[in-house]
C-alpha cells in the first residue's frame, strides 16, 4: 500500500481534526472555496505523498525557521511531518553519512518524482577561482544541487536566497551566490520562485498541498512565483491605505502620526513596489506583520532588494553617479547646471546683439 | 536643394497644421501637469490633517497625474498619425535625415551659432537640424519612455486582467529587474524632460529674438514669417 500524507500524519499523532483544520486553512490561503478544504484533505488521505528533498546552500535558515512556525499549532507538526521525511539537514534526525546516503536513495528510489525544495544558493566563483564556500559532506553544494535538479520532477526555490541571490549576492558577491535559475548545467525541471525573505509558511505549505492536491505546479507569473500568492502588491491590500490616499503619512519614528498608524510611505516604505502575501495571509497564523508594527515594508520579497539603497528611504539611490544620489538629487544637479549655462548663454547672447547692433549703426 | 534658386519672396509660409499646433501646447500643458504630480507622488506633500475619510490629496494628485497621463498618450498617438497625413513638416521630428551630410552641416552650423562662432544662422522654413536632433532624442523617445514605463506603474495597480498590465507591465518590470527600478527610471526621465523643456523654451524665445524666422508667433498661428528676403536653408 502506498504511504500517504494522512498515513504519515496519523502516525505522528496527529489528530483527524487538526489535520482537517489544516486543510481547511490551507484552502484559505489558496483563495480557494471552503470546498475545496475536501478536496485537499481527499487528496492527502488517497494519494501518495509526495517525497521532498530540502536542500540548504548559502542561507540564514529564517525559511526553515519560517516553515516550522506554520500558522496553526497543530499544523505545524502537519507540514513537519511532510518534509522531514526524506532529507533536510536541519531538521531530520540522521546526520553526517547516513544523512548523505538519504539523499542518494531519495534519488533512485523516486527518481524524476520527487520535489527538490532549495533554500539558499550556491556559490559560484569556487567554480572559477577555487575560493572554497558552501561545503557540504566535502564537496561543494553546486555538485550536490545539480546532482539532485537533474532527477527532480520540480524545483521550488525557497526564499528570496533561492529566487534572486538575497543578501550573500549583495555587491560586490564576493562568493558568486547565484539564484537557482541561473545556476548553470541544471537540468530541465521546472522551477518555482517562492520569495521572501523568509517566505510566509502558509504560502509554503500552500504550495506542497497545492502540487499534492491538483498534480501539476500552481500557475506561475512571467518572474516563476505563484500567481495566487505574488499577483499582488503589499500597498494594493494593505490596511493603512487609506491613509495613504489621503496624503497622511509617518514624517518621522514615533510623531504623532506614527501612534495614529499612518502610511508609512515617507518612512521608506516599499509596499508599493513589493509582490508577495503580507498584507492578506499576515504572519505567525494571521496575527501581524510588519506594516501593522509600525515598519515600513523592506521589499524583501523582491530582487535586489539588498542593493537598493536605505530601507528607510522612500527614492531609490543610484550607485552609477559615484556618489549615492537618488533621482531627484540628480536631475535638481543637472537641472541647475543647465539653467546655469543657460543664463550665461542668455547673457552672452544679449551681449553681442546689442555690440552687432551697435556695429550695424 | 540649397544650391537650387527659388525665389522667397513671399512673406510667410504655413508650417504647422492646426493640429501640431494645438498637440504642441496640449502636450506642453499635460507635461507640466506631469512633472508636478510626478513629483509629488514621489515626494508626497505634508501629512494632512484630520480624518482619512475626509481627506483624499494622494488619491487627486495621482488622479490629476493619471488624467494628464492619457491626455500625453493619446495626444502622442494623434501626433503620430499626423505625421502620417499632415505636411512634411510633421514629420521632422520622428525622421531626422542621419543619412544626409547636408543634415550634418546644418547642425554644426547651428553649433557653431550657438557658441557664439557663426556670425549669422541659417534660415529655415522647418525646424533647424538642431533643434531636430533635440527633439528627436529628448522628447520623441523621452515621451515613448514615459508612456511605456508609465503604463508598466498603472498596471500593477489595474491589476492582473488588466490591458496595461498584458502588454505593459508583464515584460517591462522584468525588463528592468523590478518594480522599484521602473520608479526610478520613470522618475530620471521626467528630468529629461525637464531639461529639454528649460532649453526649449530658452532656444525658442532667443531665436525669435535673434533668428532670421519667426518662432513663437509660428507655434501660435502656425504662419512663419521671415526677416530677410535672402534664399531659406531647408529649401522648401
Ligand atoms: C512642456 C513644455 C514643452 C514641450 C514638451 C514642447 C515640445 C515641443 C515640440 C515637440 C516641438 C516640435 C513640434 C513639432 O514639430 O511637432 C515644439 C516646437 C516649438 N515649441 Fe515647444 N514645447 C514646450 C513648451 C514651449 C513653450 C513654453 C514655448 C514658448 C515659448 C514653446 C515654443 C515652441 C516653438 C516656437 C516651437 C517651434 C519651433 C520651430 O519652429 O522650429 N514650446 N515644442
Ligand atoms: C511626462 C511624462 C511623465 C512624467 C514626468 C512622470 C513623472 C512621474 C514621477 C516623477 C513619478 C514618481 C516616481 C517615483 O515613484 O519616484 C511617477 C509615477 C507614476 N507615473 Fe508618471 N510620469 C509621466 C508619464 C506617465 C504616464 C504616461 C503614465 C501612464 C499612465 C504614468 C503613470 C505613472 C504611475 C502609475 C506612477 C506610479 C504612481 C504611484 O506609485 O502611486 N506616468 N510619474
Ligand atoms: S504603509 Fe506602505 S504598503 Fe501600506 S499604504 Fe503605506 S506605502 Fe502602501
Ligand atoms: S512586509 Fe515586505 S519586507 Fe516585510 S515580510 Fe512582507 S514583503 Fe518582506
Amino acid at each position: 500500500m502506498v504511504e500517504t500524507f494522512y498515513d504519515v500524519m496519523r502516525r505522528q499523532g496527529i489528530t483527524r481534526r487538526s489535520f482537517l483544520k489544516f486543510c481547511g486553512l490551507t484552502a484559505a490561503a489558496m483563495g480557494l472555496s471552503p470546498a475545496y478544504a475536501g478536496k485537499i484533505a481527499h487528496a492527502m488521505e488517497t494519494k501518495p505523498r509526495i517525497p521532498v528533498l530540502w536542500l540548504h546552500g548559502l542561507e540564514c535558515t529564517c525559511c526553515s525557521e519560517s516553515f516550522i512556525r506554520s500558522a496553526h499549532p497543530l499544523a505545524k507538526d502537519v507540514i513537519l511531518s511532510m518534509i522531514s521525511l526524506d532529507y533536510d539537514d536541519t531538521i531530520m534526525a540522521a546526520a553526517g553519512h547516513q544523512a548523505e546516503a538519504i539523499i542518494e536513495e531519495t534519488i533512485e528510489k523516486y527518481d524524476g518524482n520527487y520535489i527538490l525544495a532549495c533554500e539558499g544558493n550556491p556559490g559560484l566563483e569556487q567554480e572559477h577561482t577555487g575560493g572554497m564556500s558552501c561545503i557540504i559532506a566535502g564537496k561543494p553544494f553546486t555538485e550536490q544541487l545539480r546532482h539532485a535538479a537533474k532527477h527532480a520532477k520540480a524545483i521550488i526555490s525557497w526564499g528570496s536566497c533561492a529566487s534572486w541571490g538575497c543578501v550573500q549576492a549583495a555587491s560586490p558577491n564576493p562568493t558568486g551566490a547565484t539564484p537557482i535559475h541561473k545556476v548553470p548545467d541544471l537540468g530541465n525541471a521546472p522551477i518555482i520562485k517562492v520569495p521572501g525573505c523568509p517566505p510566509i509558511a502558509e504560502v509554503m505549505t500552500a504550495v506542497i498541498t497545492y502540487i499534492l492536491t491538483f498534480e501539476k505546479l500552481p500557475s506561475l507569473d512571467r518572474q516563476g512565483r505563484p500567481k495566487m500568492f505574488y499577483s499582488q502588491r503589499i500597498h494594493d491590500k494593505c490596511y493603512r491605505r487609506p491613509h495613504f490616499d489621503a496624503g497622511q503619512f509617518v514624517e518621522k519614528w514615533d510623531d504623532e502620526a506614527a501612534r495614529k498608524g499612518y502610511c508609512l510611505y515617507k518612512m521608506g516604505c516599499k509596499g508599493p513596489t513589493t509582490y508577495n502575501a503580507c498584507s492578506t495571509i499576515r504572519w505567525n497564523g494571521g496575527l501581524s506583520f510588519p506594516i501593522q508594527a509600525g515598519h515600513p515594508c523592506i521589499g524583501c520579497s523582491e530582487d535586489g532588494f539588498w542593493d537598493k539603497g536605505g530601507f528607510y528611504n522612500r527614492l531609490t539611490s543610484i550607485h552609477q553617479f559615484g556618489v549615492e544620489e537618488n533621482a531627484d538629487e540628480v536631475g535638481i544637479a543637472a537641472a541647475t547646471v543647465v539653467g546655469g549655462a543657460v543664463a550665461v548663454h542668455a547673457a552672452v547672447s544679449a551681449l553681442k546683439r546689442t555690440q552687432s547692433k551697435g556695429d550695424q549703426e | 536643394m540649397s544650391t537650387s534658386t527659388k525665389s522667397h519672396s513671399e512673406p510667410a509660409v504655413y508650417v504647422y497644421e492646426a493640429p501640431v499646433r494645438i498637440w504642441h501646447w496640449i502636450n506642453a500643458l499635460a507635461i507640466i501637469v506631469l512633472c508636478i504630480t510626478g513629483y509629488f507622488i514621489g515626494s508626497p506633500p505634508p501629512t494632512m490633517p484630520g480624518e482619512a475619510s475626509d481627506n483624499f490629496l494622494m488619491g487627486y494628485i495621482r488622479f490629476a497625474h493619471f488624467a494628464a497621463a492619457y491626455i500625453f498618450i493619446i495626444g502622442f498617438l494623434g501626433r503620430i498619425y499626423w505625421a502620417f497625413v499632415g505636411n512634411s513638416h510633421a514629420r521632422q521630428i520622428f525622421f531626422p535625415p542621419i543619412f544626409s551630410g547636408e543634415f550634418w552641416d546644418g547642425v554644426f552650423h547651428e553649433a557653431k551659432w550657438y557658441l557664439f562662432i557663426a556670425k549669422e544662422p541659417r534660415k529655415y522654413t522647418g525646424h533647424n537640424p538642431m533643434a531636430v536632433i533635440f527633439m528627436h532624442i529628448m522628447l520623441v523617445w523621452g515621451t515613448i519612455f514615459m508612456i511605456f514605463t508609465g503604463l508598466a506603474l498603472y498596471g500593477e495597480g489595474a491589476g492582473y486582467d488588466s490591458w496595461q498590465y498584458t502588454y505593459f507591465s508583464g515584460w517591462i518590470i522584468p525588463l528592468f529587474g523590478q518594480s522599484q527600478d521602473v520608479h526610478t527610471f520613470h522618475h530620471l526621465v521626467m528630468w529629461v524632460l525637464i531639461l529639454f523643456i528649460i532649453m526649449h523654451v530658452y532656444v525658442a524665445i532667443r531665436e525669435d529674438i535673434m533668428s532670421r524666422q519667426s518662432l513663437v508667433s509660428t507655434m501660435i498661428s502656425g504662419w512663419r514669417t521671415f526677416k530677410d528676403k535672402r534664399d531659406v536653408d531647408d529649401g522648401h
